[in-house]
């Protein structure tokens, strides 16, 4: 590793961290060299996150010690991390929406500099680095990506000797996965130390020449990604190698869902409008949708589960049946139930037993008059539970009680057991452990082989590859023509994130499907 | 060194200890404050504690006092379960009290002894109608109710004061701004001789119960709450937002108005400026030491009803000022709050 005569930039040693009900780090080590780029691989729930927060003085361990360049240091305070030379760049950005690049810089630095002077500075830094940005454009003119570029202008503007960077790609198109990683080479190789938070194992091989492994909050492995296997890393992340799925080949139905040209411009003023979506799910296929978050989809959700009622532009039927005005509740009776992203205070209510959260899509336990039977209530809670195998206190167990996957497999299998003709899924397993994820995409196949249409809308394209039979990308509101799995590649399907497709008469075949 | 801490899941022992703890806390900062005034601490708490309670007749006007409190707490906790923060109950009072005392003002001599249930059912009506105004401004206009419902209590004590001093004003009442008293045929009808109970205890009784049917039993009842703890799973399970608002705001005026009609057919038995006695603010402190439950708000209403008798025990027997009841509430109210920070957090001593 290092030369004996050089310290090590970052050095953790026994850091533990407990909190009441969880311990997040047990025992941690975590040694990063200059100019390392090291990759912190875990499943949610980890310690990844404490541990990036202890370093970079937001959160202080109950115990271990942090050495810095060979020093011992007691990081109070992120202003402290950041006098020391760690920056760190958040997955949720902070920045003001209503102020330009520049004036959001401008907040985080030293207050001596002048606008001008930052602005200056700022045109010097994208430049040495190809971060493509214009100082004087406002916040909210930005997509996700170049909002990310202003973060991380930011953070070498502070000139750290260790930058943090907490999932960095989980809002990019696979270009501009890319080039981030341009950037992230070229100031690895001028020496400063890189924290790459993560758990796509691609990228950690691409990127980082150490890693280490954490679950549990201990870690289970320090190893160069470039030597292991997948399997070998998701030995070490998970204890198990992911289950494979299986997916059968299987002729399509008859169509459930249609829509054609559906217009609608979004409730919200910095939402993204529909413009002339055309969609088609038939029975018996899995059908995806790709892109980048905030281009549409959320709108497309409301739209179709019937949460945004409103009169909209064009047609939108489900086995002939017009859903055009029908709330949520009308278009459940239609057999068209849905899987919200949120899983807390959407999917389900926090504060509520899992029995009473049964109630908000389904009313086998609702008798004459809105009379709640409760003692069926929780019957029928209690076999959900011990059919979709749901870690939880019985069905009286809080929703917020129960860990992301436990919850969703409860939510993913309140919307399964309803039998529905129409199932669509938003991001289901975000935020959900491998062991969770793997379950839920295996109950959502088996249903797609009984015979249900299935829409699933996720940003992870490893989840879409593995799912779904045909594939649809979402960019500016605007929805591409369908491409079966065996034409989606992640450069097409990147392009086409972009909002570049061509024309339907200009595809071959991947169109004449949707058009069917 | 003392040191809070989250706790893992809210505290279900808390949620029931906390109330408890505040009227310790209240009783406690109580007895300080009579010895600060100078007075014995013992006859202090006696006035509130004991003497409301002590005869047939003392328990009968502390149900009096109750009654109104229980009925408007019940409604307060359907608006503020479903997260609609109604804080114009007095208002609603109010409208409810001219309204049935409008009616009541029709009655004559001849009336029939059904009089009474019209007048209950016009306070009913204003009540909702004052409430509706709300509802209104907030589903059209997306007005918040906090400061609509707030402002229009002092609309409504202009209405009140304007018909008192004006058009209903009493010709033979030696010019005091008070309406006629009501007919005999209009009087809520009385649960026993010597006391002045009525039928409004059994009312607002059976309305705790229903309120409770409505909550934790009906399909409705559960929408409703949704949307107070939820609103996005409100609108994800299709429970309609204004339907819930509506409700909520319709039921508690409706309570409220209830309320007015029992007080000026009841114990008042006319209009008269000083028809508005605080309750409907006084209720808000009653859902909340309720805990929004129906039966916690019964032990409630009953408990600041106390502070309402004993307040003007304490004036008349100590001779402190009569605003030692709101002293008394606010003080409960303020425990309250900061007791409730044990159902979230828990008290760790800090080793050094």
């Amino acid at each position: 590793m290092s030369s004996p005569s050089q310290a090590s930039r970052l050095q953790l040693a026994g850091i533990t961290k407990r909190y009441p009900s969880v311990v997040a780090n047990q025992n941690v080590d975590l040694r990063v060299e200059p100019g390392q780029a090291h990759a912190v691989l875990g499943e949610n729930g980890a310690g990844k996150s404490t541990l990036m927060k202890i370093i970079y003085g937001a959160v202080k361990p109950d115990e271990g010690h942090i050495e810095f360049n060979g020093k011992p240091v007691h990081i109070r305070n992120p202003q402290q991390a950041r006098a020391l030379g760690i920056s760190m760049v958040f997955q949720h950005f902070s920045l003001f929406d209503t102020l330009s690049v520049a004036e959001n810089v401008w907040l985080g630095l030293d207050k001596s500099l002048s606008l001008a002077e930052v602005t200056r500075r700022i045109e010097a830094k994208a430049s040495e680095y190809g971060l493509d940005i214009a100082p004087d454009r406002p916040v909210h003119t930005l997509s996700v990506g170049e909002m990310q570029r202003v973060e991380i202008l930011r953070a070498l503007l502070t000139h750290p000797q260790l930058l943090i960077l907490d999932e960095p790609t989980s809002v990019l198109t696979p270009q501009a996965v890319d080039k981030l990683f341009m950037v992230l080479n070229k100031l690895v190789s001028q020496g400063c130390s890189l924290l790459y938070i993560s758990h796509k194992l691609h990228e950690i091989r691409a990127l980082c020449s150490a890693c280490t492994v954490l679950r549990g909050g201990q870690v289970t492995g320090v190893c160069d990604p470039r030597q292991e296997s997948n399997a070998s890393l998701s030995r070490l992340m998970i204890g198990a190698e992911p289950p494979a799925l299986a997916h059968k080949a299987r002729a399509p139905g008859p169509v459930v869902l249609q829509a054609q040209g559906l217009n609608l411009v979004s409730e919200d003023p910095f939402g993204m409008d529909l413009q002339g979506i055309d969609l088609q799910v038939h029975s018996g296929e899995v059908v995806g949708i790709a892109g980048v978050s905030g281009n549409g989809q959320r709108e497309l959700m409301y739209a179709l589960s019937g949460e945004d009622a409103r009169p909209l532009g064009g047609s939108l039927s489900m086995e002939g049946a017009s859903l055009v005005g029908l709330g949520p509740q009308a278009r459940r009776q239609l057999g068209l139930h849905f899987v919200p992203e949120e899983r807390l205070g959407r999917g389900a209510v926090p504060a509520m037993s899992l029995a009473h959260n049964l109630l908000l899509t389904r009313a086998e336990s609702v008798g004459a008059g809105g009379w709640i039977r409760t003692g069926a209530l929780a019957e029928q809670a209690r076999g959900l539970i011990e059919r979709f195998r749901v870690k939880a206190g019985g069905p009286h167990a809080a929703a917020q009680s129960l860990s992301g996957g436990n919850l969703q497999k409860f939510i993913v299998g309140r919307e399964i057991e309803a039998q529905p003709r129409l199932l669509i899924l938003s991001q289901p397993t975000w935020g959900v452990d491998v062991g969770a994820a793997a379950q839920i995409r295996s109950q959502v196949l088996a249903l797609r082989d009984a015979g249900c249409a299935v829409l699933l809308v996720s940003e992870e394209l490893d989840e879409l590859f593995e799912m779904c039979d045909r594939l649809h990308v979402i960019a500016k509101g605007r929805l591409s023509p369908s491409l079966d799995r065996e034409q989606a590649t992640v450069a097409r399907i990147g392009e086409w994130m972009s909002g570049l497709w061509p024309s339907p008469a200009q595809l071959d075949t991947g169109g004449a499907h949707a058009q069917a | 060194m003392l040191r809070l801490e989250a706790r893992p899941q809210p505290s279900r022992a808390w949620t029931y200890a906390s109330p408890l703890l505040a009227i310790a806390i209240t009783v406690l900062l109580g007895v300080l404050l009579f010895m600060a005034l100078g007075k014995d601490p013992v006859r202090g708490l006696q006035m509130f504690f004991w003497e409301p309670i002590k005869t047939k007749y003392a328990l009968g006007e502390l149900m009096v006092k109750a009654t109104p409190l229980l009925l408007i707490a019940l409604g307060l906790a359907v608006c503020f379960r479903s997260n609609v923060w109604n804080i114009g109950a007095e208002g609603q009072f109010i409208i409810g009290a001219v309204c049935a005392g409008g009616v009541a003002l029709l009655a004559d001599k001849e009336s029939g002894r059904w009089m009474w249930l019209a007048v209950v059912a016009a306070g009913m009506l204003g009540g909702m109608a004052w409430a509706g105004l709300t509802a209104v401004l907030r589903d059209r206009f997306n007005a918040s109710e906090i400061l609509v419902s707030l402002m229009l209590v002092y609309v409504a004590d202009m209405v009140l004061s304007y018909l008192v001093y004006g058009p209903w004003k009493d010709p033979a009442g030696f010019n005091f701004p008070q309406s006629k008293t009501f007919e005999a045929a209009t009087q809520i009808p009385r649960l026993m001789s010597g006391s002045r109970v009525s039928v409004g205890l059994l009312l607002a009784l059976a309305a705790a119960a229903a309120l409770w049917v409505f909550l934790f039993r009906t399909r409705a009842g559960f929408a409703q709450q949704v949307g107070g703890l939820a609103p996005a799973a409100a609108r994800y399970a299709g429970f309609s937002s204004r339907r819930a608002l509506w409700t909520a705001l319709l039921v508690s005026g409706a309570a409220a108005g209830l309320a007015g009609a029992l007080e000026v057919a009841g114990p008042i038995g006319q209009l008269t400026p000083y028809v508005p006695a605080g309750y409907g603010f006084a209720a808000i402190i009653v859902a909340f030491v309720g805990r929004l439950h129906p039966a916690g708000m019964v032990l409630s209403a009953i408990l600041m009803s106390m502070f309402y008798i004993g307040g003007e025990l304490a004036q008349s027997r100590l001779g402190l000022p009569k605003s030692i009841t709101g002293v008394f509430q606010g003080l409960l109210l303020f425990c309250l709050l900061a007791c409730d920070t044990l159902v979230t957090y828990r008290l760790r001593l800090r080793k050094a």
